[in-house]
């Protein structure tokens, strides 16, 4: 018996509203974010993350509200990410309930950020979020690095650069495959398993589930220590429970 | 009062929102003020980040001693570096603890060590891993042995007294994860993140008199 990988079902979050679109185009409503938090809680969610997604600063401060009033009801742990700039951002967003605070495109832009945070909060409350694309360039191919939601090129290898952001200080990493995300095609399993073969930190796989073996693959093949997902989860097509059960029956240490 | 000691690291919120969820009607104050935690009837002493800050924290608000004193005397909840910090010392920046109780906080190893499933061992232990009761406690009222608990640290205890180890839990080798002795318990785990059977603890907690 052991530790028991993770699900971690994500919530994308603009305006107030949970929503759900494929590569952020014609986003569905998918609930207000309260009761949706506290129902992924009641099927066994293990932790739950939440995407700012809101483009306009004006409504930032929605999501601060949003992260209380889930905390008041719901006792696991919360991710929250999207558009976390400074570390002020990151201490707001754990003084209201986040347990996490995942960053991503302001480490590119200036690393530092992640030793900052790490040094003044702990390194168990900064997640990296990675997003990272097969690049081939002449004869050489490599994962990498994408900001601003997979639109801008860093020309940074994504396992060199986890393998830094864990030396900086990030308690895990999120690491998302673009080219899977939104496919349903399951996991970029290659690139979990580079990172997570390189890296002493937990890794969360994301960008793909289609179905529930892509979870258990997310973890037999590609090493993740915790796997999520979005619209499996989001439309019904399947409960946190039956993917829980699925996996315990792949031999996969769950909790039940 | 219920007093949550705050000493400036990190996030109490989760703490209080936990209480405040299994004893609405109770009065439950986050303070760094001696003179609530010399009023209060039962004393949570939580603590995250690294044990160096924390200690330091600690001093700088002149709350040691009563730490030390709400320790002795009344129902103390200790939780994740609120437990570490009740031993002697850590491996982590070899710092001295309160000393109130014997053992010291280490590393885990992961050199060449493998989890159960075959993959390296990372570091730190995050996730839901299971508690196994080793003494009757009354903050184990109605949770079932093994149940599964919210963790996230790089620092394990290794306590000096084995009689005080109330549980232990298995990440490659086997820990102690929560210690009870006279009127203190303390967790490795975060009861406050561990839904139904850490708010349990947490209610057996407010509900425990000594």
């Amino acid at each position: 018996m052991s530790l028991a990988k993770r699900i971690i079902p994500c919530l994308d979050v603009t305006d107030g509203r949970v929503v759900k679109g494929i590569n952020f185009l014609e986003l569905k409503d998918a609930g207000d974010p309260v009761e949706v938090a506290k129902k992924y809680n009641e099927q066994g969610a293990d932790e739950l993350a939440f995407l700012d997604i809101t483009a306009s600063s004006d409504n930032r401060g929605l999501i601060l509200h949003i992260i209380e009033n889930v905390a008041k009801e719901v006792f696991i742990p919360l991710t929250v990410g999207g558009g976390v700039r400074t570390p002020e951002d990151v201490r707001n967003l754990l003084n209201a309930g986040a347990d996490k605070v995942s960053i991503n495109t302001s480490a590119i832009v200036n690393p530092d950020i992640v030793y900052q945070t790490s040094s003044r909060f702990g390194s168990q409350c900064i997640v990296v979020a990675i997003d990272a694309k097969l690049t081939v360039e002449g004869s050489k191919s490599f994962w990498q690095v994408f900001t601003h939601g997979g639109r801008n090129a860093t020309g940074l290898d994504a396992v060199e650069w986890a393998a830094k952001m864990a030396s900086l200080g990030a308690g895990e990493l999120l690491v998302t495959s673009m080219d899977r995300d939104g496919t349903k095609k399951g996991f970029d399993l290659e690139l979990i398993k580079a990172i997570s073969d390189k890296v002493d930190v937990p890794i969360i796989a994301s960008g793909g589930v289609g179905d529930l073996q892509h979870l258990v693959d997310g973890v037999k093949i590609g090493g993740a220590d915790a796997v999520l997902a979005a619209s499996i989860f989001h439309f019904g097509e399947y409960t946190i429970n039956e993917a829980k059960a699925f996996m315990k029956s792949n031999h996969i240490e769950i909790r039940q | 009062m219920i007093a949550i000691i705050d000493y400036g690291m990190g996030n109490l919120k989760s703490v209080f929102n936990a209480f405040k969820q299994v004893s609405p009607e109770a009065d439950i104050k986050v303070t760094s003020n001696p003179a609530d935690i010399k009023k209060a009837h039962h004393v949570v002493f939580p603590g995250q980040g690294a044990m160096p800050d924390c200690i330091r924290e600690l001093d700088e608000r002149n709350l040691r001693s009563s730490v030390i004193d709400a320790a002795k005397t009344k129902p103390f909840l200790g939780i994740c570096i609120g437990l570490q910090m009740l031993f002697d010392k850590s491996e982590e920046g070899n710092v001295e603890g309160l000393g109130l109780l014997g053992g010291t906080i280490k590393r885990f190893n992961n050199q060449n060590t493998a989890d159960e499933s075959g993959h390296k061992l990372k570091i730190p232990h995050m996730g839901w891993n299971e508690v196994s009761q080793i003494s009757h406690h009354p903050l184990w009222k109605n949770i079932n042995n093994n149940d599964r608990f919210y963790f996230v640290h790089s620092y394990y205890l290794e306590s000096k007294d084995k009689n005080i180890v109330s549980a232990e839990t298995s990440y490659a080798q086997k820990f102690c994860c929560a210690i009870a002795k006279e009127n203190i318990f303390a967790v490795q785990f975060h009861p406050e993140k561990s839904s139904t059977a850490g708010l349990q603890l947490i209610k057996n907690f407010v509900q425990w008199s000594v």
